[in-house]
C-alpha cells in the first residue's frame, strides 16, 4: 500500500468520481492482500464452532440459540475488520491525500465504506447459510438470516467505519474502539438477530427486517458525511 | 449584547463561579421539598404499592440523561460549527453528570422493576436504548480524552455526539412505537392521569435535578477551564484559587 | 398537606418494598456525594498543578 496506488486525482471531482475511485482502490488493495478478508470469514466460523463446543451440542438447544450466536458472530467478525479499514491509509499518508483531493468527502468515505462491506459484511452474509445449517436451522429461517446479515452488515460498516475514523490514531485503540462502536451495534443486533428469531418461531420477520431497512437508510444518509468528516478532524 | 463576550475563558470561569453555590441552593430547596411531597405526602399507589415512590428520582433523573445529552450535543454543534473553546469545555463538564443521571435512572428502574415485573432487567426499546445513552456519554468522555492534542480531543468527540443524537428520540418514542414492558408516558402537554400530588412531586424533584445539574455543571467547567487554560496570564493572576 | 403514613417504622418500611425504595434513593445520595466529591478534588489537583506551574517559573 504506496501512495504510488493511488491513481492520479482528477481536476474536477464528484461524488460518484470520489465512490469509485475509493472503491475500486481498496477492493484491488483487498484482492492482493486478501488475509484480513479471509480472517474475518475465519473467525466467524471459529466462534460459531465454539459455542457447540462450550453448550453442549444439544440439537434443540442449538436450533434455539442459532439466530443470535450466529448474529453475534458475524457482529464481531465485522467489528474486528473495522481498524483495517482507515489504519494503513491513516500510517502511509493515503488518507491525507484523500482529504485533499478534488473529490467530496462523502464519496470516497462512501466508497471506502463499500469495499470494507465487499470485503467483510458481505461474505459474513454468504457464508451464515452455512452455519446456520450446522445449527440446523430450517430453510426460510435460514433466507431470513441471510436477509437480516444482508441489510444489517452494512449499517454495521458505517456505524464502525464511523467510529474507526473517530478514533484514528488515538490512545487505547481496539478498547476504545469497542467502546464506540459495539453500543451502537446493539440495537441493530437486536433486530437483526430478531427478525431470523421471530421466523423461526413461526412469527413475521418482517417488522424487524423493516427496522433495519429503515436504520440502513438512516445510516447511508447521514453516516458517509459524518465519516468524512472524522477523518478531515484525524488528518488536520 | 455582545453574545461573545462570555465565551471568553476567564470571564465565563468568573460568572460561573458566582453563579453555581446558588443553583445548589436551589437545587436542595427543591429536592427537599420533592422528597417531602414524594416520600411523606403522596398517598401510596393501590396497584404498586410503596415502590411506586421511585418515580420521584426515576423519571426525574431519566428526563435529565436525555436533556443533558441535547444539550450537550448543542455545545458540541458549536464547536464543529463555531470553533469555539469554551463550547468544547461545556460539553466535556456537561458529559459526567449526564453518565451519572443515566445510570441512576438505569439503577432506580431496575429496582423498581423486580417488584412490579418480577425482573431486574429486560432488552425492550426503552431499556436497551437508555443503555446505550449511558455508553455513548462514556465513549464522549473516552473519546474526547484519548488524543495529545485536546482539541482534536474536543472536535472528535463532538461529532460522536452528533452521530449519537439519534438515540434520543429512539429512547423517548419507543415506548409508542413498540409494545414495550415499560409503561408509556402518563404526563404530556395536554394532561395527565397522575394524582395531583404526585405530579407536583416530580416536577419538583425534576426541578431540582435540573438545577443541581446546572450547578455540577458550572463547577466542573471552572476545572476544565483552569486545566486547558492553565497557560494563560489570566491563570496565573488573582481570584483565580 | 398531611403526611400519608402513620408512624416512622411504617415509613422506612414502605409498605414492605423497603429494599427496593431505599436502594434507589440510596444509590442517587451516593451517586451526588461522590460526584460532588470529585468535583472537588478535580478542582484541587487543577490549582496545584497551576501553582507547581507558577512555582517553577519563580525559580527560572
Amino acid at each position: 500500500m504506496r501512495p504510488s496506488d493511488a491513481s492520479p486525482a482528477p481536476v474536477t471531482g464528484s461524488f460518484s468520481g470520489g465512490f469509485a475511485w475509493a472503491m475500486a482502490r481498496d477492493l484491488r488493495l483487498a484482492w492482493r492482500h486478501p488475509d484480513e478478508a479471509v480472517l474475518t470469514v475465519a473467525f466467524f466460523a471459529l466462534v460459531a464452532s465454539l459455542f457447540p463446543l462450550g453448550i453442549g451440542a444439544e440439537p434443540q438447544l442449538l436450533t434455539r440459540i442459532g439466530p443470535g450466536v450466529i448474529w453475534v458472530g458475524a457482529l464481531l467478525a465485522a467489528f474486528l475488520a473495522l481498524p483495517g479499514l482507515f489504519a494503513a491509509d491513516y500510517a502511509d499518508g493515503s488518507l491525507e491525500q484523500m482529504t485533499l483531493s478534488p473529490h467530496p468527502a462523502l464519496g470516497w468515505a462512501a466508497g471506502k465504506i463499500a469495499a470494507h462491506w465487499i470485503v467483510s459484511g458481505l461474505p459474513l452474509t454468504l457464508l451464515s447459510p452455512l452455519i446456520g445449517l450446522q445449527y440446523g436451522l430450517a430453510p426460510d429461517t435460514l433466507g431470513v438470516q441471510a436477509l437480516s446479515l444482508a441489510i444489517g452488515t452494512p449499517v454495521l460498516s458505517l456505524l464502525g467505519g464511523a467510529c474507526a475514523a473517530l478514533a484514528l490514531g488515538a490512545r487505547g485503540g481496539g478498547m476504545l474502539l469497542a467502546l464506540l462502536a459495539l453500543p451502537l451495534f446493539v440495537p441493530v443486533l437486536i433486530f437483526g438477530a430478531g427478525a431470523s428469531e421471530a421466523q423461526a418461531t413461526g412469527l413475521s420477520a418482517a417488522p424487524h427486517l423493516s427496522l433495519l431497512g429503515a436504520a440502513l437508510i438512516a445510516a447511508l444518509v447521514g453516516l458517509p458525511a459524518a465519516i468524512g468528516l472524522a477523518v478531515r478532524i484525524a488528518v488536520d | 449584547m455582545n453574545w461573545f463576550y462570555f465565551s471568553s475563558p476567564p470571564t465565563f470561569y468568573r460568572l460561573a463561579g458566582r453563579l453555581a453555590p446558588w443553583f445548589f441552593i436551589l437545587a436542595a430547596a427543591l429536592a427537599i421539598w420533592g422528597l417531602y411531597l414524594g416520600l411523606l405526602v403522596a398517598p401510596t399507589d393501590a396497584q404498586q404499592g410503596a415502590v411506586y415512590r421511585v418515580i420521584f428520582i426515576h423519571v426525574p433523573t431519566a428526563w435529565m440523561s436525555m436533556f443533558l445529552y441535547f444539550v450537550m450535543a448543542c455545545y458540541c454543534g458549536l464547536t464543529l460549527v463555531f470553533n469555539t473553546r469554551l463550547s468544547a469545555m461545556m460539553a466535556r463538564a456537561i458529559a459526567p453528570t449526564g453518565a451519572m443521571f443515566t445510570f441512576i435512572a438505569l439503577w432506580t428502574g431496575s429496582f423498581w422493576g423486580r417488584p412490579t415485573w418480577g425482573t431486574y432487567w429486560v432488552w425492550d426499546a426503552r431499556l436497551t436504548s437508555e443503555l446505550v445513552l449511558l455508553f455513548l456519554y462514556f465513549g464522549f468522555m473516552a473519546l474526547a480524552n484519548a488524543f495529545e492534542d485536546p482539541r482534536r480531543g474536543d472536535r472528535a468527540a463532538a461529532l460522536l455526539a452528533l452521530i449519537g443524537v439519534v438515540n434520543l428520540p429512539i429512547i423517548y418514542f419507543s415506548v409508542q412505537w413498540w409494545n414495550t414492558l415499560h409503561q408509556g408516558s402518563s404526563v404530556s402537554f395536554k394532561g395527565t392521569s397522575m394524582h395531583v400530588t404526585m405530579l407536583t412531586g416530580m416536577l419538583v424533584m425534576s426541578f431540582a435535578a435540573w438545577m443541581y445539574a446546572i450547578g455540577a455543571t458550572l463547577v466542573r467547567v471552572r476545572s476544565v477551564i483552569l486545566e486547558r487554560e492553565h497557560r494563560a496570564q489570566w491563570v496565573r493572576g488573582p481570584g483565580v484559587a | 398537606m398531611t403526611i400519608y403514613w402513620s408512624s416512622w417504622s411504617e415509613f422506612w418500611a414502605m409498605g414492605g418494598h423497603a429494599f427496593f425504595v431505599w436502594m434507589s434513593f440510596g444509590a442517587l445520595l451516593a451517586a451526588i456525594v461522590v460526584e460532588i466529591i470529585l468535583l472537588q478534588v478535580r478542582r484541587k489537583r487543577a490549582l496545584a498543578a497551576i501553582e507547581e506551574e507558577r512555582d517553577l517559573e519563580a525559580e527560572n
